[in-house]
């Protein structure tokens, strides 16, 4: 009653049974990675999320001289500064205080990789996170306003993290870079927008 | 078919089995699955050191928590509406407005301090007692994975009610990972789903915290049991009570687990009921402990509240977190503190198992490692400056050194010798 084959165990190819079965593991491995791909990319911003992290603008001839002002980028408060002359000479002198005086381990466009952290003097634009984890600082432009040899600059409230007028870290603080510049552009003499340059948009 | 002797009576069963039923709807059931055996063999059949002390309790309780957190948090979605807008209000809801969904919220958020309370008092047996050695390097290695996994739950359902903690604790631990040099900041990004944490990043936690993560734990929790099975409790002495066995095939020094162990674990669930029912309607945000004040106001983005610290459960790491003073070096070393646990079976090099019978060199590690925990518990609650800044620098090298120099102070301590049998007095 054998009317099923029996294959004689020197009948099977062994190398070839495990070459196949090497073939589809690698096959379906192949096939699971494709198949992961729509369900990773789905977490990244949506178009939604994309579309209001467009750049924001900004018209700057409603901001004094001395003061600071907040908007809303992706989410993130930027502040923008106008400085004084004053306050830009209060910049430096103090390079010896910080952690990163030239900006070298610090997030900024190239164009703000200078000691004003800016494109120009006179307006000053940074994220307005802490970098050490993330709270708001807050304003303390005036002299001494800390201490009697603060030059004035941000202080943060959470960990005690101070910045300079130009957003620089200050020795002793937990926050170990400065605080970050957005890529930002003049269109007009009057206008700032937050998030794009000429080399696009963040 | 049941073996008969020359009486005529049916011979006595192998150990560990029971007579299957021969009919009704109990034997209709066991042909088709078996019920019976599995009870015969994991449960009544299923022999436990008989030196259990009041360490062995907290196994248990982790599955009564765990039970009483599915239970309470399937409540909790029925009430609860995910959203940046809704999320807020919808607790307030649960709180005000739904009968009974204060208590049903308090069970929930009490339970997940509970749940690392008896966790952590769950490991800790383990240090004292040895349980991560070899043979249950797996069993100890998938109790780990279940507590990397239960510290994901409880971090994303902090985030849900959308308080200004749970804002800014998400923002603060999701940066974490925009350390990892390179692919930092794109990771951050994919992980928000947004330039932000936002209403994307509040959904997705959402589904991780009631869907996925619930079922990881259960399938981990479900294979720890089944390794612990393999292998067999280890007890306060360390000593394997399989090899010593009885004229039945059962360990001279186990007893089964039911009914022996089942009763005793009702007892350690009445205490516990006890004082967790004192938590839920008395003191349900235990001065802040369990459930922290600015997480009562709405998540505002652009306020930071006066001092971020997480729940007391991750204060330890998050301590560590801020006594270095390198942001990229304190998330690593973080992580390192985490996953040092992990390789315990593999640094522990002693030729006993038990405290009881180590010397006074891991006493001395254990006690160190022990006031540094808790300290570094504290310290991570605490403002970073100053004092506390030092403290916590001095607490994390001894919490390291404690994982570093195991391999050396485990061979050089003078043990004592070991008893062939359990310590054990009848009561």
């Amino acid at each position: 009653m054998a009317d099923h084959a029996v294959v004689a165990e020197d009948e099977v190819d062994l190398s070839r049974r495990k070459f196949l079965t090497r073939a589809t593991i690698a096959t379906g491995a192949v096939g699971a990675a494709f198949a992961a791909v729509p369900f990773i990319e789905s977490w990244s911003p949506s178009e939604r999320a994309r579309a209001q992290g467009a750049p924001v603008e900004l018209d700057l001839s409603k901001l004094d001289a001395g003061q600071m002002t907040t908007v809303v980028w992706r989410r993130s408060p930027i502040y923008v500064v106008r400085r004084t002359p004053e306050m830009v000479g209060r910049i430096s002198g103090h390079d010896a205080e910080l952690k990163d005086p030239k900006s070298q381990y610090s997030e900024q466009p190239t164009y703000a990789q200078n000691t004003q952290r800016s494109r120009t003097d006179e307006f000053l634009v940074l994220i307005g996170t802490c970098t050490h984890l993330g709270c708001l600082p807050k304003q303390r432009f005036s002299q001494g306003e800390l201490y009697p040899s603060w030059p004035g600059g941000f202080f943060c409230p959470c960990h005690g993290s101070r910045f300079d007028l130009a957003g620089r870290v200050f020795n002793g603080s937990p926050a170990s870079v400065n605080l970050r510049v957005p890529r930002y552009s003049y269109p007009s003499p009057r206008t700032l927008v937050v998030g794009v340059d000429e080399k696009g948009t963040a | 078919m049941a073996v008969k002797t020359a009486t005529g009576a049916p011979a006595p069963l192998p150990a560990g089995t029971t007579a299957p039923a021969k009919k009704g709807f109990w034997a209709w059931l066991n042909r088709r699955m078996p019920i019976e055996e599995f009870l015969a063999t994991q449960v009544t059949g299923y022999y436990a050191p008989k030196n259990f002390n009041i360490w062995y309790f907290f196994g248990s309780l982790a599955g009564l928590v765990l039970v009483l957190q599915l239970l309470s948090g399937i409540y909790l979605t029925m009430f609860y509406k995910v959203g940046e807008v809704s999320s807020f209000d919808s607790v307030e809801y649960i709180m005000r407005e739904v009968d009974y969904g204060w208590l049903i919220r308090y069970l929930h958020s009490t339970g997940a301090s509970a749940f690392f309370i008896v966790v952590y008092l769950h490991m800790y047996r383990a240090l004292l007692y040895g349980s991560y050695r070899a043979p249950r390097e797996l069993l100890w290695l998938l109790g780990m994975c279940v507590y990397l996994a239960l510290m994901a739950e409880a971090f994303m359902g902090y985030v849900l009610p959308w308080g200004n903690m749970s804002f800014w604790g998400a923002q603060v631990i999701v940066n974490l990972f925009g350390t990892i040099p390179g692919i930092g900041p794109g990771l951050v990004e994919w992980i928000r789903g947004d330039y932000g944490i936002a209403d994307a990043t509040l959904n997705r936690f959402f589904a991780m915290h009631v869907a996925l993560l619930p079922l990881a734990l259960l399938l981990l929790v479900a294979l720890h049991l089944v390794a612990l099975r393999q292998t067999g409790s280890n007890n306060p002495d360390g000593i394997e009570i399989k090899e010593k066995l009885g004229p039945d095939g059962h360990p001279l020094d186990g007893v089964p687990f039911h009914p022996y162990y089942t009763v005793k674990d009702v007892v350690g669930v009445g205490v516990f009921a006890v004082l967790f029912a004192i938590v839920v309607f008395f003191v349900p945000t235990l001065g802040g402990l369990f459930l922290e004040s600015p997480n009562f106001e709405p998540a505002n983005p652009l306020s930071t509240p006066e001092h971020i610290a997480p729940a007391w459960y991750f204060t330890p790491y998050y301590a560590i977190l801020r006594a270095v003073p390198n942001q990229r070096l304190g998330a690593l070393l973080m992580l390192l503190a985490v996953s040092a646990f992990f390789f315990l079976p593999w640094l522990d090099r002693s030729p006993v198992r038990s405290m009881r019978y180590k010397g006074w060199m891991s006493r001395t590690a254990l006690t160190l490692f022990t006031v540094s925990f808790l300290a570094l518990c504290y310290l991570g609650l605490q403002p970073a400056e100053g004092l506390y800044v030092a403290l916590a620098r001095i607490f994390t090298a001894i919490y390291f050194l404690f994982f570093l120099l195991m391999p050396f102070y485990t061979r050089l301590d003078p043990v004592k010798p070991v008893p062939e049998r359990v310590t054990y007095h009848a009561h």
